[in-house]
């Protein structure tokens, strides 16, 4: 680890903390419906969505309307997204002239974009007309956030309300996000990353001839548009095959800094909101301690495995040290533009939150460097996490911390002044249940077939490694790969589409249910009795039951991943 | 309102105060031998469902008993790997059961004392209120009227509606000395099973055979009727949940290995007895073999308090009271108003005011009178003096003259409420200095109440009485405090009165002037404001507050509809109980989530264990997890397995007895327990697992 790298991980986190409150405290208002200092812009817009739409702007819903609204929705455009890629052939702004896409491709992307996931099982600048980009997935990549941050927003209601039966509705939460928080958001961001060179057009392709003399298909398109939001809305599913390493998307140190901030400001500014909703921010600032504890926890072992490379390699005598000239370690898959710091950064922050676009290949990481993303992958992606579902998945896990650890201080657990009880623990278990099952279950079944063996990239540990990350991946919405790995097959398409499905709507409904059933309860005043979430023992405590209940479930697969990787490396023992 | 009732004298104060008369020693070897047998039995696979995670373990040591078995049968030994782990696992299943066993074992043995004194007991059924016929007991019905002499055992729960008798109590509440019955008021409930000792009495049955407080006390010392408490429940979701989730990290580990030992080409996919092995270590066994423990356990020590409660759920309501509503008298103050001070007027000598007040005294029985010819004692030293001997001829108190006094050797001593007095002294021709009123107005003002003393027409001065709060209590409301429980001081008093002693005592809020409609709201006001509230209460009245509130402490002295109305009975009737019970409470909860956290901690050494014991023929380089130098892949298994199984047996004590309870905040409650089942439980399992490995080693065993 060098200084220059760890600055510039403390200037990314200053930052962070800068944003958190001012926009946290916004949200908290757009979603109490509140008047803002937006509103004279784009009132008119939100209450012309309620007219067209015929939306009742005062509407409340109970959970199971609200759940309803949401697996409708989310239904009608996984719908409508998947006859656009089947049909896209005959529609226009298709310069490329771009085949239809088959059916199992369809089904998997058009899973994938719904769930806020964003793998992509394909190459987009050979498979995606413009069209299909713009109509077909990026609306989702507002649609899905905007669902995410709803379920949050309606859980801690959950706790804010009390003694009531309704969350809220569905449809105006949805409308206020995406007119409020990410379009404004996304197009500030879009015209940001347009200064640092992404590009923004609809040529066709062009094509230029290299230093060799060869032809090069270089591919053009609305970019920047996409750009931003894919970060912004923690979706991930690059423009190009590239992703966030191709100069188009990410041409500048400046705008990689600004594409890792993207990810994690609706996520932290999310905790301050939670604050602001249940009336005291201490609350949400603990829930944000816990998150850096993990995130730096992380970048730190992610960081310094990078930076210390392939022993192998310096046994050959390669320089892997880093001076002033170079930034050593290892740089198999990174930018040379982004270096290890950046690049390190980039992947506990996308696999933190349920971004999943990548500045490097994370295949390519170190054993324990990978070892890092696909954790923060299994853990839930509570660390800061996807819009509204880090938070709604942290709080998950807080209500786990006080039920097992709450008993200790001679009360039954309540949080926030809810009474933790059957109910809500058996949602919450289900929750929990529903990522091991999906996650182990797909990678277990998979593990020895075949069909899958053949899309490996790699074999020993690391093959194995691919397995499970890519069911990590697809059951955290998270979408980023060991790119090793060729998931364009029949089988992969439709469990990954599957375990996609499951990872996000049959997490929600359980999250849902509970949130209905806290907002009925009475709120039990706070005593000298009561439980502490606010202080630094219960991050402690909230930390420790992240990475136990996480770890426990995930720990002895990763031991056959890449643990036993890398000391297998350190044996100089190497797969192909 | 609750009437003044006489407590059993106050004990030092502790919150949690020596134990009743019912406890035992732990381990009561009678008891333990019955827990033995039970612990096999409870093997039953249908009783054992209603646990999941032990069933889970009972499963996984079925399996291994056939594989065991067909090792055998292939000519492996008794010291074989496989039968060893079968025999810990079963160990495992027995040792949980024999906690449950041995909570139980404590009720059941109490029931069996119970039940003794509920042989066949004839009763003497009245007809016509004249006439009486010998019948069984167990014929009587509400409404019966039987007649109970001295010698005789009382036939059923009843009220006394003529008659007074002394009553040995001691079947039911375990304490020897006699309580006296007497029809109207609130002491005239008697329970079937209790004794005449003296004298007669008529009781008039209120309860059917079956239903008697005996018949329910049996049944709940036995747990006959034992349902899991909601929090229980909760928990055991938990752990089931987590029980699934491990059973699906054990399940996906067989394709992962298989994977594995495909690509490095050497080892094996770890044996199914390995895999089990693994599964009964991760699942959290200990709080899943205890949890039932702690709860019946829970009740039994608030069984050994002397009170009955009358289900587990009033148990862990107690835990989460916010508000205590304690009545004054009786709990907070000694019940008795006490002379403390005397206050001249005009010009009259302090010992001659003291002299005239004791003498008016001298045959006065009351706790009053007694006070002040105690304090003329300390005071002035004037001594007890033989009256007989002068002319004296006493007044006695009356609810028409309010003063009481004596006729001596031509002196008229009067002392009483104030007006009464004056009148006394302006009857007599005398006046009445104006300071006086000065006086009393400031001793009620205090809360205290005035006793003016006169002689005919002379005013000679004040007995200031004062209700005396117990020694202590201003501490252990502020423990209470401490726990975030608002504690509220409910008296008839006026409102002056009230805030005075509520202000001595250190309560947090007091209710004067209270009827019982006011508690009633008091209650529903707090219930609706999200708070839980504990009250105690004897009377009839008290009945509907003692069934709204969450906790409702009946005094065994009270009347049975109060009794039925509360959901614990105090056998001593002694309402500063009702702080204990609390203590419980929270001791309850407590103590399953220390072990719910220890038992979640240990499972970290137990992969350092186990996981590279599984992997290191396979990956020889997993060795490098092996970070306790555990000498061979078998110790490593059966170590882990073996701490799994002593783990429960080391802490039964603690299941049965509660973790150690110290009143504080929620905050330093936390930091110590996390400290010491969170991080304890993370760091206890590897020196123990090291340390059986080695004995292992040693005695050859692996």
């Amino acid at each position: 680890m060098t200084a220059n790298g760890i600055l510039q991980i403390a200037l990314y986190f200053v930052v962070l903390v800068a944003l958190t409150r001012p926009l946290g405290a916004y949200m908290a208002k757009v979603f109490a419906g509140e008047r803002t200092w937006m509103h004279r812009l784009l009132r008119p817009l939100e209450a012309g969505v309620y007219k067209v739409c015929g939306i009742d702007e005062a509407g409340e819903q109970h959970w199971t309307s609200y759940a309803g609204a949401l697996l409708v929705f989310s239904a009608l455009s996984l719908l409508f997204t998947y006859l656009l890629m089947r049909i896209q052939q005959w529609l226009p702004m298709n310069p490329q002239g771009l085949g239809n896409v088959g059916e199992h491709l369809a089904f998997n992307t058009a899973a994938s974009f719904t769930t806020n996931t964003n793998w992509q099982s394909y190459t987009p600048e050979t498979t995606m007309s413009y069209l299909s980009q713009m109509i077909g997935l990026a609306t989702h990549n507002f649609w899905s956030a905007a669902a995410g941050i709803c379920v949050a927003i309606a859980f801690v209601r959950g706790f804010a309300r009390h003694s009531m039966k309704t969350l809220g509705s569905f449809w105006v939460d949805f409308t206020r996000c995406t007119v409020y928080i990410l379009l404004p958001l996304a197009v500030v961001g879009a015209l940001l990353l347009v200064s640092q060179g992404a590009i923004q057009n609809f040529q066709p392709y062009t094509t230029a001839a290299t230093v060799e003399g060869t032809a090069q298909t270089i591919p053009q398109g609305p970019l920047a548009s996409q750009e931003a939001i894919k970060m912004i809305g923690t979706n991930g599913g690059g423009f190009t095959n590239a992703n966030s390493a191709h100069p188009y998307e990410n041409p500048t140190p400046f705008s990689n800094f600004l594409q890792m901030l993207y990810i994690f400001i609706i996520p932290a500014g999310l905790t301050y909101t939670f604050g602001k909703m249940v009336k005291d921010t201490r609350q949400g600032w603990a829930l944000f301690a816990a998150m850096s504890v993990l995130f730096f926890a992380g970048v730190a072992v992610t960081y310094h495995f990078e930076q210390a490379g392939n022993p192998n390699l310096a046994k050959l005598g390669i320089e892997s040290a880093a001076t002033a000239g170079q930034s050593g370690g290892n740089m198999e898959g990174k930018e040379v533009r982004y270096g290890i710091a950046n690049s390190a950064l980039f992947t506990v922050i996308t696999t933190d939150a349920s971004c999943g676009a990548v500045n490097n290949v994370h295949d390519s990481l170190t054993p324990l460097g990978g070892l890092v993303p696909m954790i923060n992958i299994e853990l839930g992606e509570v660390v800061f996490g996807g819009v509204g579902s880090g938070l709604y998945g942290m709080l998950l896990f807080a209500v786990l911390a006080v039920f097992i650890a709450g008993l200790m201080v001679g009360r039954t657990p309540e949080y926030l002044g809810k009474k933790i009880e059957q109910k809500e623990v058996k949602m919450v278990m289900l929750a929990v249940l529903v990522l091991a099952f999906t996650i182990l279950g797909f990678a277990g079944a998979g593990a020895n077939l075949g069909t899958v063996g053949s899309s490996l990239g790699n074999h020993g540990p690391h093959g194995f490694s691919e397995i499970l990350y890519a069911y990590s991946s697809a059951t955290g919405n998270n979408g980023s790969a060991f790119a090793g790995f060729n998931a364009n097959t029949p089988y992969l398409d439709t469990t990954m589409g599957l375990a996609m499905l499951f990872g996000r709507f049959l997490m929600l409904i359980p999250l849902l249910a509970a949130a209905g059933s806290l907002a009925q309860k009475k709120l039990v005043p706070v005593s000298a009795g009561t439980f502490p979430t606010h202080g630094p023992l219960f991050v402690v405590l909230l930390v420790g039951v992240v990475v136990i209940v996480g770890a426990l479930t995930f720990f002895p697969a990763l031991s056959l991943g890449p643990v036993v990787e890398h000391f297998l490396m350190h044996a100089g023992r190497l797969w192909s | 309102m609750a009437t003044t009732m006489t407590p059993p004298a106050a004990d030092p104060v502790t919150l949690m105060p020596k134990k009743g008369s019912r406890a035992r020693p732990l381990f009561d070897p009678p008891i333990v031998r019955r827990a033995l047998t039970d612990s096999f039995l409870k093997l039953n696979p249908r009783t054992m469902m209603k646990n999941p995670v032990m069933f889970v373990v009972e499963v996984g040591a079925a399996i291994t008993t056939l594989l065991a078995g067909k090792e055998m049968a292939g000519g492996a030994g008794v010291a074989g790997f496989t039968f060893q782990i079968t025999l810990w696992l079963w160990f495992t299943v027995l040792f949980a059961n024999f906690a449950e066993a041995m909570a139980e074992g404590r009720g059941k043995a109490q029931a069996d004392t119970l039940r003794k004194t509920k042989t066949e007991t004839t009763a003497r059924r009245l007809i016509d209120g004249r006439k009486t016929e010998t019948v069984a007991a167990t014929q009587l019905r509400a409404g019966d009227l039987v007649l109970v002499e001295q010698g005789e055992t009382i036939p059923g729960d009843g009220d006394v509606i003529e008659g007074i008798a002394s009553v040995d109590e001691s079947a039911i509440t375990g304490e020897s000395a006699p309580v006296i019955r007497e029809s109207g008021g609130d002491r005239s409930a008697v329970t079937g099973g209790t004794k005449v000792l003296s004298d007669w009495i008529k009781v008039k049955i209120t309860s059917n055979p079956g239903e008697t407080f005996l018949d329910r006390m049996i049944a709940l010392v036995e747990g006959a009727q034992r349902q899991k408490t909601p929090n229980e429940i909760a928990l055991n979701i938990v752990i089931a949940g987590l029980t699934l989730v491990f059973l699906l990290a054990v399940v996906t580990l067989q394709p992962f290995a298989t994977y594995s030992v495909a690509a490095s080409g050497s080892g094996t996919v770890p044996s199914v007895t390995v895999l089990i092995s693994l599964l009964v270590c991760l699942i959290p066994t200990t709080i899943g073999g205890l949890l039932s423990a702690i709860g019946i356990a829970g009740m039994d020590r608030v069984m050994q308090h002397n009170v009955l409660a009358m289900s587990g759920k009033a148990v862990e309501a107690a835990g989460d009271v916010n508000t205590l509503l304690l009545d004054k008298t009786g709990t907070i103050t000694l019940g008795n108003r006490q002379a403390v001070e005397f206050i001249v007027v005009g010009n009259i000598a302090e010992a001659d005011l003291a002299d005239a007040a004791q003498l008016s005294s001298l045959a006065d029985e009351t706790p009053e009178g007694r006070s002040i010819v105690v304090l003329a004692k300390q005071k002035y030293n004037i001594r007890g003096r033989e009256v007989a001997e002068h002319e004296a001829h006493f007044i006695p108190f009356t609810a028409q003259t309010r003063m009481s006094g004596v006729d001596l050797d031509g002196r008229r001593i009067r002392k009483g409420a104030t007006d009464s007095v004056v009148e006394f002294v302006h009857e007599h021709g005398g006046t009445v200095p104006t300071e006086l009123m000065e006086v009393t107005e400031r001793i009620a003002r205090s809360g205290g109440t005035p006793l003016v003393v006169a002689d005919r027409d002379r005013v000679l001065g004040v007995v200031h009485l004062k209700d005396v709060v117990k020694g202590g209590m201003r501490e252990r409301f502020a423990q209470l405090r401490a726990m975030g429980i608002r504690t509220v001081m409910i008296t008839g008093d006026n409102p002056l009165t009230a805030a005075a002693i509520a202000g001595e005592a250190g309560t947090d809020d007091f209710l004067a002037q209270a009827t019982p409609k006011d508690k009633m709201d008091l209650i529903k006001k707090e219930q609706a404001g999200g708070r839980l509230v504990a009250m105690t209460g004897d009377g009839t009245n008290d009945a509907p507050a003692l069934a709204q509130a969450d906790v409702g402490l009946a005094m065994n002295t009270g009347t049975m509809a109060a009794k039925e109305a509360g959901n614990m009975v105090d056998l001593d009737s002694n309402p500063t109980k009702l702080i204990e019970v609390v203590a419980i409470g929270k001791q309850l909860l407590m103590t399953r989530g220390a072990l719910t956290t220890f038992s979640i901690a240990n499972d970290i050494a137990k992969y350092f264990a186990i996981l590279p014991a599984m992997f290191m023929a396979t990956y020889p380089v997993m060795g490098k997890l092996n970070i306790m130098g555990l000498h061979s892949p078998q110790s490593a298994v059966l170590a882990a397995v073996i701490f799994n199984a002593l783990i429960i047996i080391v802490l039964i004590p603690l299941a049965l007895r509660g973790v150690k309870y110290k009143p504080m905040s929620a905050a330093a409650l936390l930091r110590r327990n996390l400290l010491v089942y969170g991080v304890g439980g993370v760091i206890a399992p590897f020196p123990g697992i090291w340390l059986i490995d080695r004995l292992l080693g040693i005695l050859r065993l692996a």
